[in-house]
Order: structure tokens, then sequence, then C-alpha cells
């Protein structure tokens, strides 16, 4: 069973023993719009906590997608390659969009459980 | 400095649009439900409104015809241009730059009405009474809202509400003594532009939005619309340096307008004319996916550079991106491989014919 945290700039991340999936929140793809293209991470590539990982293109704007943990990146959602609107259709599932093999576990202390999530996207309306 | 607000907020308000600053106006950037792709492909099938209200228009009359002292900074022939008439064209500075690209409606023998860049205005007013006499009247006309109703089903709808807007041919327009009904627009599809006096247009608009098809389309969706027609984006694909020869809009200035040579920057637009620019305004199609947005460098294919993205979207209808840029004249023949550095990664594309899409306004 994973555990899903997450930021304040509408990442989440679940966690299942030491990996996890990454994706921006129904809240960010609601806000950005039509996804037309996601700059996927490499594979191998090691991110710290709040680096920018990836990059999601609107019609109008792109997007810094930022690490909500450190890591490394061991995988990237190529079905995103043809199909971005996964993220507007399916942002939790369908529409992940890296895996990371977390190098520090406490970098998840910093970040919000669904419940803080919720309340913050309701202080913003 | 307060941010402005056009007479239609409240309604962009109700249809819950995402509101954003632009050139000092509080503006839908796009609505819910819609959003920028179901906005723009609307208006390509059926039929999108737009409050262009934020926009300045100018109303400008004299005791002679002004059209003699505008031409000094106009570069189009104005003095023939027939009641009735649009002609698109630009505002220039002493060097031939370009101030702001607008539309001057002729009205009557001695009256034109100018619609303005929003983020120009300022810079437009001064320029323009520079050249008026003190027997001329400037009217910046802020009591008015201006709604665009654009692609194939705007002319049932405007046809409805004012009989007789179907014989209308692009780039003209009729007025009487409270609206300018115009043919024209900044999407390349048939449609009209309706300027109407804010005490008349709550009937207006209920008789527009009575139709099902006539919806509410915000900026975003502007702005891919109009790349898509190729139509330039003052303050990106303009700026006061470039002249209209470099911004590949001489087709403004009219032969007489060239024989005669009497407008500010004359001779450098002349001389390029004859011996060309350095640089030229072209149009981008990148290959793969990834939008190539204003700022990123062009090369040739040896990596040198050779200019720069002006504006760059997705677009919805050709289901790739698309792109407007200057570069070097000799690199700017349609079909020229290039290479566009997207953050550090060096990716192919083509100089492209303008427009991306097949423009449907109704030539006569």
């Amino acid at each position: 069973m994973d555990t899903i945290y997450f930021t304040k700039d509408h990442e989440y991340i679940a966690v299942e023993g030491s990996t996890a999936t990454v994706g921006i929140t129904d809240y960010a793809q609601s806000q950005l719009g039509d996804v037309v293209y996601v700059e996927l991470p490499e594979i191998g590539t090691k991110l710290d906590q709040e680096d920018e990982a990836c990059i999601v293109e609107s019609v109008k704007v792109a997007s810094e997608i930022y690490a909500p943990a450190g890591g490394t990146v061991i995988g990237a959602n190529e079905a995103l390659n043809d199909n971005p609107a996964l993220i507007n259709e399916d942002p939790m599932e369908e529409g992940w969009i890296y895996k990371l093999e977390l190098s520090d576990a406490g970098d998840l202390d910093a970040l919000l459980d669904e419940e803080a999530y919720q309340d913050y996207v309701q202080s913003l309306s | 400095m307060t941010v402005k607000r056009t007479a239609l907020y409240d309604l962009h308000i109700r249809h819950h649009a995402k509101m954003v600053e632009f050139a000092g106006y509080e503006m839908p950037i796009q609505y819910q439900g819609m959003g920028v792709m179901a906005e723009h492909l609307h208006t390509r099938a059926e039929v999108g409104v737009f409050d262009v209200s934020h926009m300045g228009q100018i109303f400008i009359s004299g005791e002679t015809d002004p059209a003699n002292r505008l031409e000094r900074i106009i570069p189009s022939a104005l003095k023939t241009q027939k009641i009735g008439a649009m002609r698109y064209t630009v505002l220039l500075n002493d060097d031939g730059g370009i101030i702001d690209d607008l539309i001057v409606t002729r009205l009557s023998e001695t009256s034109f009405y100018i619609v303005i860049n929003a983020a120009r205005i300022t810079q437009d007013i001064p320029r323009l009474q520079s050249v008026l006499m003190d027997t001329d009247t400037l009217h910046h006309d802020q009591e008015r809202i201006l709604i665009a109703l654009q692609g194939p089903k705007a002319e049932a709808i405007v046809t409805k509400l004012f009989p007789g807007a179907q014989d209308l041919k692009f780039m003209t327009s009729r007025s009487d003594d409270q609206n300018i009904i115009s043919r024209c627009g900044y999407t390349g599809e048939d449609g009209f532009e309706l300027s109407i006096p804010i005490a008349q247009m709550d009937s207006v608009l209920d008789n527009i939005f009575a139709f099902p098809e006539a919806k509410l389309i915000g900026l975003g969706a502007r702005d891919s619309l109009r790349l898509e027609a190729g139509l330039c984006l003052y303050g990106h694909d303009l700026n006061d340096t470039l002249s209209p020869v470099e911004a590949g809009l001489s087709w403004v200035i009219q032969k007489q307008r060239r024989e005669s040579a009497d407008f500010c920057g004359a001779e450098r637009i002349l001389t390029e004319l004859k011996e060309g620019t350095k640089t030229r305004r072209i149009s981008l199609l990148p290959e793969g996916r990834a939008p190539i947005r204003e700022g990123v460098e062009i090369q040739n294919i040896d990596g040198q550079t050779i200019g720069r993205v002006t504006s760059g979207t997705y677009s919805p209808c050709l289901e790739k991106p698309i792109a407007m840029a200057y570069v070097k004249a000799d690199h700017a023949k349609i079909g020229t491989d290039v290479n566009v550095l997207l953050r550090g990664k060096s990716l192919p594309a083509k100089i492209a014919q303008m427009p991306f899409i097949e423009s449907k306004t109704k030539k006569g």
C-alpha cells in the first residue's frame, strides 16, 4: 500500500517502500489546462528535493515540475509522449510522470498529507 | 496603477472566466468548462465571442480630411480610402519603426475610426495628435464596448442583430449614429467586430447569447487562433525598432505612397524595399511535439545563430507546435532546415508557409 504526499507546488508523490511515483494533482491540471507536451526526465537523473524535474506544457505556458523528494529517476511515463492529455484525464493514475528511487525518506517529512493539501487548495480559492 | 476592467467584466465572472492582467486590464484568459483548446476549436467550427473592449477606439475628425495629416505617420493610402473601407496598417516613428499596428476605417469624408492596441494607447495618442491641426479633434471613446464574433456561424448571428451585415465584404464596415459593424477579425475566420455604446450593450449581448453556439472565448485561444492565421501581436512580433518591411508588412504601403515617399521613415523603408532587409519575419514549423516559445534561439544547420522566436504555441488545429520568428534574410526561404535551441537541446524545424491555416475571410 502506498502513501501519498503533496507539495504546495501541486505535485504528488506516491511512496511504496523506497520507490515513489510522481505527478501533478488534479488541481494543478485544472489550473494548467490542456496539456500538449511533457518533457520527461531522463532515467538515471539524480534529483535533489525541489530540483526542476521536468516540464509540462499547455497551449499557453510551460510549467516546471519540481522533485517533491530527492532521488534517482528510475522510470518515466512514455505513454505521455503520444498522449499528454492523460495528465488532464487521470493525473493520479494513468497520468503519472516519473518514478524515483528515494535517496532520503526524511525529505517526505516536509510534505503535506492529503488532508493538509486539500485544506491548502481550499485556502487558494 | 490600478488595473482596469471592461464593461463586460461581470459577464466574464458569471461565465467563470479565469482573469489575468493584460495591458493594464483584467481580462479573461479562458473560461471554466471550455479551456484554450476547446475555445480555439469552437471558434473554427462554430462561433466565438471575444471581448476586445480593452483596445483603444479612437475617433479623429476635422474640418478638412485629416488623411493628409495622418499619412505622415501612417504609410497607407488614406486619402483615397473610401467611406466604410478598412485598412490594416502601422503607425510609424521618425525612423520608420512600428509604434503600433492598427486598423483604420474611414467613417466620412472628414473622419476616421482607428482601433489600436491597449498596451500602446499612451504611445499612439500623442503620436496621432502630433500631426493633427487645431481644427481636428481626437476622441478616445471609453464609453463603447468592442466585441468580435469570429467563425463560420458569425454571419448568421450578426445579420440577425444587424440586418444587411451579410453584404459587408472583408475589411469593410458600416456605421450609424450608434454602432460600427466591421467585417474583420484576428483569427483567420470570417467574422465581425461590433463597436457599441455601453448604454446599449445589454440588449446586443442578450441577442448574441440567445444563440447557444455563441460562446465566450478568452485571450488564450485568441493568441493561438491569431498565430495559426499568421497575424502579428505587437510587443512580440512587432516593436518600434522593426520596420514594416522587416515585419513582412510592406503590403500595407500602397504604390502611390511609395512614389510620394512622404511619410516618416520613408528613406529607410524605400531603401529596404529596394535592397531588402537583414532580417525577416517568418513562420516556423518545429518537428516533434515540444512547443517552441518566444525567445528561443534559431540556428542554421551549421550551428550559427540566425534569429529568435517571437511567438510560439501549440496549434490545436494542426496538432503540433507552430511559431513566428525573425531570421537572417538569407535563411528565410520557405523549406529551409534550421535548428531551435530548447532548454539546451537542439531540435529540428523548418521555415514554413504563412499562414498555417487557410484563411476563411469573406473576400470580395
